[in-house]
């Protein structure tokens, strides 16, 4: 299936984009995480994210759905 | 109303957004960039929110606090892009018939923004480095 990521803050820096499509074939956000943690080297735990899927919050074991929007969020610091 | 704001923040016009004639009281927070944290000098922030999520969880803040205390008007408008020294980073004001409403509100909106909605601070340092702050959870 195909996804799209949108990545912020430290994840955009170390992903080196802000967003990107990717064939994968993870079936929920946690075993995508961990494939593109791998390739990117993406530092967080996953219990420091949030994850959101098509702009709403959601959890890690959702079912994706082919290109579905994808969002692994960082501890955020507005203020 | 929230809002995510890449023009620098008309706190004037805000604040005639929280009169009418019920109010006797309004509470507003400024939260502004400071020249340090954690001991390094800083001489300015960057801001980047994911803006679809950010404006909806900002409006389900907003709604919250409309619902946990008796209040009349709640609105907050954060600001995205570059900041230097002194710039109004996130403005929420609240305006009730009471001042005890209008602060209680006020801090919730500020407390659960800062906590909750999708947007981050990159520092810049006076020594040239610049970093995104990810906190632990408080």
């Amino acid at each position: 299936m195909k996804y799209r990521l949108l990545y912020f803050a430290s994840l955009c820096d170390a992903a080196g984009c802000a967003e990107e499509v990717v064939a994968s074939d993870a079936t929920d956000p946690r075993a995508l995480y961990a494939e593109l943690a791998t390739r990117h080297g993406f530092t967080f735990a996953p219990d420091r994210l949030r994850v959101a899927i098509n702009g709403a919050f959601t959890d890690w074991n959702r079912r994706l759905a082919d290109n579905d929007e994808v969002v692994f969020l960082p501890p955020v610091s507005g203020g | 109303m929230f809002s995510i704001s890449e023009a620098s923040i008309d706190v004037a016009r805000l604040r005639r957004e929280l009169e009418s004639a019920g109010t006797g009281a309004a509470v507003c927070f400024e939260g502004r960039v400071r020249d340090n944290n954690d001991g390094r000098a800083v001489d300015g922030l960057s801001y980047q929110a994911y803006v679809e999520l950010a404006e909806a969880e900002g409006r389900r803040i907003v709604d919250e606090a409309r619902g946990k205390f008796a209040v009349e008007h709640v609105v907050c408008v954060h600001r995205i892009g570059d900041l230097v020294l002194g710039d109004v980073a996130v403005w929420a004001g609240v305006s009730a018939a009471h001042r005890t409403a209008a602060f209680d509100a006020c801090r919730y909106v500020i407390d659960q923004v800062k906590a909750r909605v999708p947007i981050w601070k990159r520092e810049h340092y006076v020594e040239g480095a610049s970093e995104w702050l990810h906190p632990e959870a408080r």
